[in-house]
């Protein structure tokens, strides 16, 4: 035997370099990516989380106590006129680091307790509200016909009235209900942008092949919207969840602050701040604290909302230098096209 | 289309009336309307629950009371026959009787904030389009974001607390701006105009020298002058600030190398700047209306002059008049406000503390149409600023988005590669294909515009639309609640129709789908 077996190939070696970037990458990692690239978003994220688990774990929640040693109705002995004890240099925080207000609550507990409200409210707002847009959306967009015209012109109906307007009516009707059950009465209006958004999503979805193959195999209706177009438009569908949670806390802080959201003795950020809003000359320190959880908050959440947009938007390229000195020669350096910023709502006061 | 519009409208009425029965019963279960009453300890308090009992119908059950409602509504729509019925307040007053001086106070409110938030935001978001990616386009994008993340009630009290105050304190004790402030606003007006304008290091260093100096000579000639206690523009300031007006408008619209156009601009601020002179007296006895015909009056002339001058390109020359014409005379009618500013500021009533925070006026306060007119504007700029900064984060997104999206189409493309000059390229193609779609969200925002303002007017304590409804709601007044409802939900159903047609009138791709 003159001819050998060439060698087997040595497949411990990695791929050549012009094939590790064709090893392939499912979507999701795809957009995770994106967005983990995105380090304001990332930023954003980390720090809402960490505000998030510091209010909750500061005064506890329910029966389950906190570390701080204040809660957020009982009374104590004012010092210094209730002046904050916080101080940078050198760093200490004293007894009452956010002050007392008018008498004697410490504000601390009260901040915290107004964060958790906030944070309560935006999660059920935004989970609820998700959920009854998609599916009004989804069965609208699926079936179309005249389900589509009962339901767009339903959703018509709550589009019409202001969501600060019906939400003052909610709000006052079910505030002295507590704060879970005032947010999902106002999730219940809050659904109108999503539902039309994935209306949009569905009526071009339901046009493609994959659609048709899933039919012809037998997929139930329900299985077809559920399992096979639901999954493309979850992106669409993430986005608006994230941007109704940040409308979601300014709604809310707004109603608060006309006292028809949430009501003494529970507190919320707005309540405070509307309570407190004479006292600015003389305590400064009632109106500042709440004013910057609230920004603090809603600007998180606006970050990590566009963060994940620019990641689940495939036109994105983030022109980036670094990138086009690595790989001049397979690099697409034209600097990103389409940056479709368009906000679903109109700001309102 | 007849068939498009019938068939829009009978199902607007359905939205409106079955909106119109939702509201009715959220607004009427909300709480009790005799709180207050109960509550009391009058003498006559029984006959009183009574007699509102009597006067609202609160023994109906609330859906029936909805008809009965729906009833005296339902004659507003037979114009002036006075058949019109929305039912009395708690305080028997008529709804009818109080609806159109709300209106009118929301509208003066958010007007200017409207009309600002959408020149200020296309302008600033077509200029960070035009820039993408340098230091001005993520300045102004985190600024957008910001300014959208901020609740309006905190935007509000912050401008009471320290614009009024502070502004009123500097112009009672201060008499001059301090050096440390001028430098500061000198080198932000130099780094802001270069990062606008941009360019090579040489033209950015140019503008940015030429605005700080241009600052810190306006801040010194402020000073000097004691601009702020006697305010106003003068032959001189208004020669420079119509020049301005000219160059820019023609240099933006024609280029400056078109000599017809930069005639028929001059013509006007010439004819402005004339009428600068020539109509003081005519100020001195005018009304409101006298200023309106002189306006269009101006725009008129404006129009006119670019049509027998503009040769070959008419239609732009007479825009460009009539825009310079506009702008020249405003110009004259604002230096003729700031006239009579020492005259405002030194009235007993108003005792050198000129910016208000409560109100839409001084109480009590008369005076010729320039004092009354500096009152409003004393009283509604905090107010304005407030609405205006939120507005103007969204307009500016909005425009930014679609400003890149319009320049990076191919026919931008073929427009350059045919040697149009780029001034062209981006007002004339990339400008007016980015504002279709504006125009119909401007449509869409003037139908919420009345119903929008409810925190400010409550803040600032206006008695607008909004201060109407949080009053009414809190004291579970329906009859109320239910007008501002009506005048809200059809503005905003007739504006988010008129939007659709400006779409389809607009862009020839998009028809309208029966």
């Amino acid at each position: 035997m003159t001819q050998m077996l060439p060698e087997p190939a040595n497949v411990d070696a990695p791929p050549p370099a012009d094939e590790r970037n064709t090893v392939g990458v499912s979507q999701g990692r795809l957009i995770l990516r994106r967005f983990l690239a995105n380090k304001v978003a990332v930023v954003s994220g980390i720090l809402f989380i960490l505000v998030a688990v510091f209010s909750i774990s500061a005064i506890g929640l329910g029966p389950i106590p906190g570390w701080w040693k204040y809660d957020y109705t009982s009374l104590n002995p004012q010092n210094d006129g209730g002046a904050p004890t916080l101080s940078l240099w050198p760093f200490s925080v004293g007894d009452h680091p956010f002050g007392q207000d008018r008498i004697g609550i410490d504000y601390f507990a009260m901040t915290m307790r107004g964060i958790q409200n906030s944070i309560l409210v935006m999660v059920v707002i935004s989970a609820v509200g998700t959920a009854v847009g998609t599916v009004i959306g989804a069965l609208a967009g699926y079936y179309r016909g005249w389900v589509d015209s009962v339901l767009m012109r339903i959703t018509d109906v709550f589009i019409v009235i202001p969501i600060i307007v019906i939400g003052a009516v909610v709000g006052r009707a079910t505030g002295g209900l507590g704060v879970v059950p005032l947010a999902f009465f106002l999730a219940m209006i809050s659904w109108t942008t999503i539902a039309r958004l994935v209306r949009a999503e569905f009526l071009t979805l339901r046009e493609r092949e994959f659609v048709e193959a899933a039919r012809v195999a037998g997929a139930s209706d329900a299985r077809i919207i559920f399992k096979h177009i639901l999954p493309n438009a979850i992106g669409v569908v993430i986005v608006a969840a994230t941007l109704l949670a940040a409308s979601a806390i300014l709604l809310e802080t707004a109603l608060s602050y006309l006292q028809l959201g949430v009501r003494p003795p529970d507190v919320s950020l707005g309540l405070i701040i509307s309570d407190n809003q004479s006292a600015f000359q003389t305590r400064p320190w009632l109106f500042w604290w709440p004013a910057v959880f609230i920004v603090l908050l809603a600007v998180l959440v606006n970050f990590v909302g566009d963060g994940l947009r620019d990641a689940f938007d495939p036109r994105q390229k983030r022109f980036s230098l670094r990138r086009t000195k690595e790989q001049p020669a397979s690099s697409t350096t034209a600097p990103a096209s389409t940056q479709a910023r368009v906000h679903p709502e109109t700001p309102s006061s | 289309m007849v068939g498009f519009i019938l068939r829009r409208i009978a199902v607007s009425i359905l939205v409106l009336l079955a909106a119109s029965f939702i509201m009715y019963v959220l607004a009427a279960n909300s709480g009790d309307p005799l709180q207050d009453l109960r509550d009391s300890s009058a003498a006559n308090r029984d006959q009183l629950i009574a007699a509102r009992v009597a006067a609202l119908d609160l023994n109906v059950p609330v859906p029936l009371r909805y008809f009965l409602w729906l009833g005296g509504a339902a004659g507003c729509l037979v114009p002036f026959t006075g058949a019109c019925n929305l039912g009395l307040t708690v305080s028997n007053a008529a709804v009818l009787d109080i609806l159109p001086t709300a209106i009118g106070s929301t509208l003066q409110l958010v007007t200017a904030s409207f009309v600002l938030a959408i020149v200020l935001g296309i302008v600033v978001g077509v200029v960070s389009a035009l820039r993408q990616y340098s230091g001005f386009d993520f300045g102004i994008t985190l600024l957008s974001f910001f300014l959208f993340s901020l609740p309006s009630f905190l935007v509000a009290v912050l401008l009471k607390e320290f614009m009024a105050l502070g502004f009123n304190s500097f112009l009672e004790s201060a008499t001059s701006i301090p050096i440390w402030l001028i430098a500061l606003l000198a080198v932000v007006s130099a780094v802001v105009w270069q990062a606008m304008i941009g360019g090579d290091a040489r033209r950015r260093m140019i503008v940015a020298a030429v605005s700080g100096l241009a600052t810190i000579a306006l801040l010194v000639y402020f000073n000097v002058t004691d601009w702020f206690r006697n305010p106003g523009l003068g032959p001189v300031g208004l020669l420079l600030l119509i020049a301005g007006i000219v160059v820019i408008t023609t240099a933006l619209i024609a280029g400056l190398q078109n000599r017809r156009a930069l005639i028929v601009a001059a013509l006007n601020g010439a004819i402005a700047y004339v009428c600068y002179f020539a109509l003081q007296g005519l100020f001195d006895i005018s009304t409101f209306n006298t200023i309106i015909i002189l306006g269009v009056v101006a725009v008129v002339v404006g129009v006119v002059s670019g049509y027998l001058l503009g040769a070959p390109d008419r239609g732009m020359a007479a825009r460009i008049g009539a825009l310079v014409a506009f702008l020249s005379g405003a110009l004259v009618v604002l230096d003729r406000y700031m006239q009579s500013w020492p005259q405002y500021v030194n009235n007993p009533r108003i005792n050198g503390r000129p910016i208000a925070t409560v109100g839409a006026s001084t109480p009590g306060f008369t005076g010729d149409m320039w004092i009354s007119g500096i009152d409003s504007f004393t009283h509604l700029l905090l107010p304005t600023i407030s609405l205006l900064l939120i507005s103007f984060a969204g307009y500016t997104r909005y425009a930014r988005a679609g400003m890149l999206e319009v320049m990076n189409q191919d026919y931008i493309r073929t427009a350059r590669a045919k040697g149009l000059p780029e001034r062209t390229v981006i007002l004339r193609h990339g400008l007016r294909n980015m504002l279709i779609p504006i125009v119909t969200l401007v449509a869409t925002d003037i139908g919420a515009l009345l119903g929008g303002a409810v925190i400010t007017e409550r803040v600032f304590a206006i008695s607008g639309m909004g201060a109407l409804f949080v009053t009414s709601i809190q004291r579970v007044d329906v009859n109320p609640v239910m007008g501002y409802f009506l005048v809200i939900a059809i503005t905003a159903i007739v504006f988010n129709f008129l939007a659709d047609l400006a779409y389809a009138t607009l862009d020839p791709r998009v028809r309208v789908v029966a």
